[in-house]
C-alpha cells in the first residue's frame, strides 16, 4: 500500500503539486490522468524521490520513503520514464538487465529474464537482444523501457506515459499485456497518462489532476457516473459517457437464458462491444458462450435499459 | 579499398620507411643538403628518436587527460560547480603561456632533458581536454540521466557506467586536439636536450642543412596526421554505436 500524505511540490512559490493525498492499494492499478502540466509527472516522481517533496510524506507499506537511501528505494521500484530514457551505450539486453545486475543476479538468470521479457513484448530475443537502442523504432524503444522496469519483478511500478509512442494496435496489446502481467504478479502500479480512455480501460482507480490538485480519485465507474467537477466531466466526455460506462460492464453481468443467432461472444466482452456487434450484425440479441459451453444471451433491449439506468 | 583507406595505407608505409630505412630517401633530400654535407641525419637513430618523441607525448597527454578529465568531473558535480571559474583560469593559463617560456622557466628547476618538455606539453594539453570534457559531461541526454537515477544507480555508478561512457566521444575530440598539438610542440623540447625528432630539425637549422629540417619535419607531420586520423576513426566508431550524429555530420 502506498500512502501519499498531503504532498506538495513548490517551484519558485508556485505549486506543481498541491496538497495531494491518496492511497494506492496493493495489487491495483492506479492511473493518474490530467492535461499537460497538471503535475502528474511531478507527483509520480515524488514517490521514488526523484523529486524531493516541499512538504508532505509518502509511505510504502507504512514505512516512510525518507527512511531509506534513495538508490535503495529506487531499486525496489520499477520506473518507466516519459520518453524512454534507454542507455544508448548498452545493448537491449544490457538495458533490460540493468537492475538485475545492480541487484547481483547471476548472468544466466538475467539472460533468461531478458529473453522472457522480450518474448512477452513480441520482440524476437535473438533478433533484438544485441542491438543498441538507436537501432530500434520509437515504439520498440518504449517497450524496452517498460521491460526494463519489469525486469526485477518489483512489487511497485511507476510508469510515466509508457504507451505514448505506440500505435493504437500495439498500444491495445501492450495495455492488455500490462493488465495480464499485473494480475499474474499482483504488482502495484501507478501509471500516468493524459488519455482518459486509457485511464478507464486500465485503472482499478483513476485519479484526475488539474493545476497540481487532485480533483477526484475513484473507480472508473464513479468518475464517469459522478464527476466531482466540471473539469472531470469534461475529461470523461459528455456524449461518450454512457458508452464509457457500458465499456466497464461485462456481458456476464446481464446474461439471460435463451439462444440467439450468430457467432457467440465471450462472457468478459464489454456491453459497449456487445452493443457495437448488435448494430453491426443488425440483430437484437447475441449468444454468449464460454468456449464451447453456451451460457445464454444478451439482448439489445437489456443493454439499452442498463445504459438508461446509468445515465 | 576505399580512397581514404588507400591514402592512409600509403602514409603509414611512407612513415615506416622514413623511420626504419632513412637511407632510402637520400636521393630525395640530396638537392636540399649543402654541397658535400650529410643528407640523412645519422647522429642518432630515427627510430629511437621517434619512440622517445612519442613516449614523451603519450606521457604528457596521458597526465593531461587524467588531470583535465578529473577536474571536469569535479566541476560538473553540484558540489564542485564553484570551482569552475578557478579551473578555467588554471587551464587557460596553461594554454596561453608559450611552451618555449615554460621550458626556459622549468630548466633551472628540473635541469636539461625530458622534464621541462613534459611540463610544457602537459600544461599546453590541459585546456582542450578540459573544455571538451565539460561540454561532454554537461550535455548528456536528460531522459537517460533521469533513468539512471530512476533505476537506482548511485552517483558513482552513474558517473562510471553512464556519464563517462556517453561523454567519451566528445572527450576524445579534446584528447585528439591535445595530442596532435603535443606531437608538433614536442620538437621544441630538443632545445633543452629532450630526445625528440626536434633534434633532427634543430641540427638542420644550426648547420643550414635544409635536408635535415625536411626529414624531421616530414616525419613529425606524418605522425601528427596519422594519430589524428586514428583517433578520429575511434571517435566515429564510438559515436555511431551511441546512435548520436558524429560531430560535424549534421548541418
Ligand atoms: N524543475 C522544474 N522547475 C520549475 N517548474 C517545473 C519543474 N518541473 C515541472 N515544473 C512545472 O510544474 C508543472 C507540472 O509539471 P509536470 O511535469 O508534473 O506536468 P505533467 O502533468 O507531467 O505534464 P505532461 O503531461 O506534459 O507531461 C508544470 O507547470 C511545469 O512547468
Ligand atoms: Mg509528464
Amino acid at each position: 500500500m502506498i500512502e501519499i500524505d498531503e504532498i506538495t511540490k513548490l517551484y519558485e512559490g508556485t505549486a506543481a503539486v498541491d496538497h495531494v493525498s491518496m492511497t494506492v492499494e496493493t495489487g491495483t492499478i492506479t492511473v493518474i490522468v490530467g492535461t499537460s502540466g497538471s503535475g502528474k509527472t511531478t507527483l509520480l516522481r515524488m514517490i521514488n524521490r526523484l523529486i524531493e517533496p516541499s512538504s508532505g510524506e509518502v509511505r510504502i507499506n507504512g514505512e516512510s520513503t525518507a527512511a531509506l537511501p534513495k538508490h535503495e528505494l529506487r531499486r525496489r521500484i520499477g520506473y518507466v520514464i516519459q520518453g524512454d530514457g534507454l542507455f544508448p551505450h548498452y545493448t537491449i539486453a544490457g538495458n533490460i538487465g540493468a537492475v538485475p545486475k545492480l541487484l547481483g543476479w547471476s548472468r544466466d538468470k538475467t539472460r533468461a529474464r531478458v529473453d522472457e521479457l522480450l518474448d512477452l513484448f513480441s520482440m524476437e530475443p535473438a533478433q533484438f537482444r544485441d542491438r543498441y537502442p538507436a537501432e530500434l523504432s520509437g515504439g520498440q524503444q518504449q517497450r524496452v523501457g517498460v521491460a526494463r522496469a519489469l525486469a526485477s519483478r518489483p512489487d511497485l511500478l511507476l510508469m510515466d506515459e509508457p504507451f505514448g509512442a505506440l500505435d493504437p494496435i500495439i498500444r491495445a496489446r501492450a495495455q492488455a499485456d500490462l493488465r495480464h502481467i499485473q494480475r499474474q504478479l499482483g504488482s502495484t502500479i501507478v501509471l500516468v497518462t493524459h488519455d482518459m480512455e486509457e485511464a478507464i480501460h486500465l485503472g482499478d482507480r483513476v485519479a484526475v489532476m488539474d493545476g497540481g490538485k487532485l480533483l477526484q480519485h475513484g473507480t472508473p465507474a464513479e468518475i464517469i457516473a459522478a464527476p466531482a467537477t466540471d473539469f472531470v466531466a469534461q475529461m470523461v466526455g459528455g456524449v461518450d459517457r454512457p458508452l464509457r460506462l457500458l465499456s466497464l460492464i461485462p456481458v456476464s453481468d446481464v446474461l439471460e437464458d435463451g439462444a440467439a443467432e450468430g457467432e457467440p461472444i465471450a462472457p468478459d466482452t464489454s456491453l459497449r462491444d456487445a452493443l457495437s456487434l448488435c448494430l453491426w450484425r443488425g440483430v437484437e440479441a447475441l449468444p454468449v458462450a464460454d468456449g464451447d459451453r453456451p451460457l445464454g444471451r444478451v439482448t439489445l433491449a437489456t443493454i439499452r435499459a442498463r445504459a438508461a439506468e446509468l445515465a | 579499398m576505399s580512397r581514404s583507406g588507400a591514402i592512409r595505407a600509403a602514409c603509414v608505409a611512407l612513415l615506416l620507411a622514413l623511420v626504419l630505412r632513412p637511407h632510402w630517401f637520400a636521393p630525395v633530400f640530396a638537392p636540399f643538403a649543402p654541397a658535400g654535407g650529410p643528407v640523412i641525419y645519422e647522429r642518432a637513430s630515427i627510430l629511437s628518436l621517434s619512440l622517445s618523441h612519442l613516449g614523451l607525448v603519450a606521457l604528457a597527454s596521458g597526465l593531461a587527460t587524467l588531470v583535465a578529465v578529473g577536474l571536469a568531473i569535479l566541476v560538473t558535480r553540484p558540489a564542485g560547480a564553484a570551482f569552475l571559474p578557478l579551473s578555467r583560469t588554471i587551464t587557460n593559463i596553461g594554454q596561453t603561456f608559450p611552451p618555449v617560456a615554460v621550458l626556459a622557466l622549468a630548466v633551472p628547476a628540473l635541469g636539461f632533458g625530458a622534464g621541462p618538455t613534459l611540463v610544457a606539453l602537459f600544461l599546453y594539453g590541459l585546456l582542450p581536454i578540459f573544455e571538451t570534457a565539460i561540454a561532454g559531461l554537461s550535455t548528456l541526454p536528460p531522459a537517460t540521466m533521469e533513468a539512471a537515477r530512476g533505476i537506482g544507480l548511485t552517483r558513482w555508478q552513474r558517473l562510471i557506467r553512464v556519464e563517462l561512457p556517453l561523454a567519451l566521444p566528445v572527450i576524445l575530440t579534446g584528447i585528439r586536439l591535445s595530442v596532435v598539438i603535443a606531437i608538433g610542440t614536442a620538437t621544441v623540447g630538443s632545445t633543452v636536450a629532450a630526445r625528440t625528432l626536434g633534434e633532427v630539425i634543430i641540427a638542420g637549422l644550426l648547420t643550414s642543412n635544409t635536408a635535415f629540417v625536411l626529414q624531421g619535419g616530414v616525419i613529425v607531420g606524418l605522425f601528427a596526421v596519422l594519430v589524428y586520423d586514428a583517433l578520429s576513426l575511434l571517435e566515429t566508431a564510438l559515436t555511431r554505436r551511441l546512435g548520436r550524429q558524429p560531430a560535424g555530420a549534421d548541418t
